[in-house]
């Protein structure tokens, strides 16, 4: 059985190219990739320690799917939020998304 | 309806006219004169009904002393039980009562006339000074100028309601308390009615004059009455006045002058009197209180009020002669001394007056003398007896003086000449022919204060003051009133020679007018008293009258509670005194102004020398007292009071107090408030705006910087634990 410490890394190196997306990008939409990434890596490591140490209870996976869940709305509210600010303002640049700023 | 219940009644009326006449009917002179009068009748109806009832009591006077009409409520709680007032008619109050009223309801109706009800309006009139005339015109054309109505005539209904109420008060009372309530409602009236025509700076003067001279009188008196109920718990008449009761106050020392508390509390109460019926010392406020309007003087200042202070004595009478024994008590000769030394010097001061109304202010004192000194000898029932027939004749006089004012005031209108003092006896002569009843009513009087024989009241009761003071062997008392007694008939006679006999001596007597019924109906009224009181007081050993009308005065003395004086023998020697000093007297003063010649000078200023000016100017009391009491009290209060205490100690220590205190608040704003409250706050605010400012940088806007710090707070958390965790 593949050791759990492969599962680890891969979550971390998913993590980080989410959080690397997040942080790099301006554009708003590739910034919620980004942490769609990083949830998906947790969810990873969720399911990495359900299995790996107590597989008969089912709390990981039940804790995974509402990752999912709570991912999927997630989205659903942010990507209607870039659209509607684009709508108004002709861009996605989350540096110019600045009308609260004093 | 209980005979007590209408007892109570009786002083309700006049004070409810009082109210109604100040809130309601101001406007209206009619109206305020029917209710005025109105009220007046039905205390007059209701008193002589009360009288009639107790003078006709089932067992006599004898009985009514021992049980009077009397009724009490509980009105003011103290510590330990109850203060009571109640009514009150024994024999005296039951005397007073009927002379009251019928004094009180016939003023009440010449004060009608008297202000002129029913003449128009004057021309230049205002409130607070007397009526000027009217210019009116009649069918030819022609403009007579003629009295006008006083303009403030409703006032003047509502005040003498009030000061009845007052009168009807203090003589139905039944406990000093009450007395004096009554007796200081009059003294506010008396002050009020003085300075009626408040317009007038004399009536002013005169008006706080005569408050502030009886104030002095009655302080002492509230004192007498304060240690009265110190000493006995009680001011009920009829509670004090038992053999225990007195004989303790008699006998207890006051530890003053080495005086009994008897008579400590009597002389306060005589003090009292004193200033109330204007007697000397304090006898200086009643000539001025002329200053008010006529039936003002005859009310107030001749029958009721300075009445009030002889009846107030005369009822305390058993406390002032409490421990008497044969001599006299130290209240009593006290005021056997004040009574007899006024009626003389007042006597000799209305010699020389020639203003018609001050003859008769210094007259009524000079009797209210007599009556003091009547009761100073002990002569209780001569004193009341006086009392009474004082009233009515001096009320007529005072009215018929009043009339005759008025009729000169028509005459002075009449050939529009106003130069004419129509008070001035000088001016008058020959009225009897123009008011020839005011004449026949103010011969009656004159004849009455005279002590004309046998017709008149003022006899008898001046015979009995007399015959008293003989018999108990006051001889001192008997030729001083004796000498008073002539100089009243020279007076009188003196008044009446010159005002309506012989020939008019200006232009304004030659018109005088009679006077309307409403003044000559009550003039008549008081005139057929004047005579009749008399007759109920005859001594039952007169030689021929006595004993046809039943001695009937001398119930009052039941109100003694050692049973009535003992009947004193019959004298030749006052009598033919009382009889030479009587018609010497106006025979002298008729034949020295019987031919008096307009603009000559009076007789007496020829014959007296340096004592007329004297006499003139009233022993130059009032300048006296303006020396040694007015000034120095003017000055005290301007330069001690005023400069000294009020702006030099209180302001002053104002003064340094702010002084004081304002470098402290100084320190404190400096030192405290400024730097550190007020810094502690700045700080706080300042720093706050500061620190916001600093802080601001951080908040650009970019979400990424915003993760990365996010990011590196929790590396630092993170490395944080893990170093706590694994490197201790």
């Amino acid at each position: 059985m593949i050791s759990m410490n492969w599962f680890l890394i891969f979550a971390a190196a998913l993590f980080s190219i989410g959080l690397y997306g997040v942080l790099a990008r301006k554009n708003a939409i590739l910034i919620l990739m980004g942490i769609e990434l990083m949830l998906n890596a947790v969810n990873i490591n969720l399911v990495t320690f359900w299995r790996y140490t107590n597989p008969a209870v089912v709390t990981g996976q039940v804790f995974a799917i509402i990752v999912f869940a709570v991912a999927a709305a997630e989205v659903a509210v942010g990507l209607a939020l870039v659209i509607s600010i684009y709508r108004r303002r002709h861009t996605i640049a989350a540096n110019e998304i600045d009308l609260m700023k004093w | 309806m209980e005979i007590t219940t209408l007892i109570w009644l009786i002083p309700l009326p006049p004070l409810l006219a009082f109210f109604v006449i100040v809130l309601f009917a101001n406007r209206n002179k009619a109206l305020s004169h029917t209710i005025s009068v109105g009220a007046a009748f039905l205390s007059w109806a209701a008193g002589l009904y009360v009288f009639w009832q107790a003078v006709t009591v089932e067992g006599g006077l004898h009985h009514l002393s021992e049980e009077p009409f009397a009724d009490s409520i509980s009105w003011l709680p103290l510590g330990d039980g109850w203060f009571n007032i109640g009514i009150l008619i024994d024999p005296l109050s039951a005397v007073t009562l009927f002379f009251v009223v019928w004094t009180v309801f016939m003023i009440f109706l010449y004060s009608v006339g008297y202000h002129n009800f029913g003449q128009p309006k004057g021309d230049h009139d205002r409130p607070g000074l007397p009526p000027h005339g009217a210019t009116v015109t009649d069918d030819h054309g022609h403009k007579h100028k003629v009295l006008s109505i006083e303009p403030m005539y409703s006032r003047f209904f509502a005040f003498i309601g009030l000061f009845a109420f007052g009168m009807f008060t203090l003589v139905l009372s039944d406990n000093l308390l009450t007395l004096f309530v009554g007796w200081e409602i009059m003294g506010l009236c008396s002050y009020l009615l003085i300075g009626f025509w408040f317009g007038k700076p004399s009536a002013r003067a005169a008006g706080i004059k005569a408050f502030l001279t009886t104030r002095v009188g009655d302080v002492f008196m509230l004192l007498g009455i304060g240690f009265l109920y110190f000493a006995t718990g009680t001011l009920t008449y009829r509670e004090i006045f038992n053999e225990e009761t007195l004989t303790h106050l008699a006998e207890t020392p006051a530890g003053f002058l080495g005086l009994s508390v008897a008579g400590m509390i009597g002389i306060l109460l005589i003090i009292g009197a004193i200033g109330k019926s204007a007697q000397w010392p304090l006898h200086v406020w009643l000539p001025d209180a002329m200053e008010g309007p006529t039936p003002v003087s005859a009310m107030i200042h001749a029958a009721t009020m300075v009445s009030a202070g002889i009846y107030m004595i005369i009822r305390m009478f058993p406390l002032l002669s409490a421990g008497a024994g044969e001599g006299l008590t130290s209240p009593m000769m006290l005021m056997a001394f004040i009574g007899s030394f006024t009626a003389l010097f007042a006597a000799t001061i209305a010699v020389a007056q020639n203003d018609i109304k001050r003859v008769l202010a210094y007259s009524t004192i000079s009797q209210l003398g007599f009556m003091m000194a009547a009761l100073g000898a002990g002569a209780y029932v001569a004193a009341t007896f006086h009392l009474v027939t004082h009233a009515f004749f001096k009320a007529l006089l005072f009215l018929g003086s009043g009339s005759v004012i008025h009729g000169m005031e028509h005459g002075v209108f009449h050939v529009d000449d106003h130069h004419t003092d129509p008070q001035d006896m000088m001016n008058m002569g020959g009225l009897r022919h123009k008011m020839p009843i005011t004449f026949w009513t103010f011969v009656i009087g004159g004849f009455a204060l005279s002590g004309f024989p046998l017709v008149t009241a003022g006899f008898w009761s001046k015979d009995e003051i007399f015959a008293d003071a003989w018999a108990h062997g006051h001889k001192w008392v008997f030729w001083t009133l004796a000498l008073a007694a002539l100089l009243t008939a020279f007076y009188t006679m003196r008044q009446i020679t010159l005002t309506f006999l012989g020939k008019p001596r200006t232009e304004a007597a030659e018109h005088a007018q009679e006077t309307p019924w409403t003044m000559t109906v009550p003039l008549m009224v008081l005139a057929f008293f004047g005579v009749t009181v008399g007759w109920v007081g005859i001594p039952e050993h007169f030689p021929l009258i006595g004993g046809l009308v039943p001695n009937w005065l001398h119930g009052v003395a039941y109100t003694l509670p050692e049973a009535h004086e003992a009947e004193i023998a019959f004298s030749w020697i006052p009598l033919l005194t009382s009889l030479v000093v009587a018609l010497g007297g106006l025979f002298v003063g008729w034949m020295i102004y019987r031919d008096f010649e307009a603009g000559a000078t009076d007789p007496l200023e020829k014959w007296l020398g340096p004592v007329y000016p004297v006499l003139k100017n009233k022993y130059y009391f009032d300048e006296l007292y303006d020396k040694i009491f007015i000034k120095p009290s003017i000055w005290f209060a301007e330069n001690i009071a005023y400069l000294w205490m009020d702006r030099k100690i209180i302001d002053g220590a104002l003064h340094w107090v702010a002084q004081i205190s304002g470098p402290i608040g100084d320190f404190f704003r400096e030192k405290i408030d400024m730097p550190i409250i007020n810094g502690f706050g700045d700080f706080v605010g300042y720093g706050g705006k500061k620190l916001g400012n600093k802080m601001r940088v951080v908040q650009t806007g970019r979400l990424q910087q915003y993760m990365l710090m996010g990011l590196f707070f929790v590396f630092a958390a993170v490395f944080y634990y893990l170093y706590k965790a694994f490197l201790p």
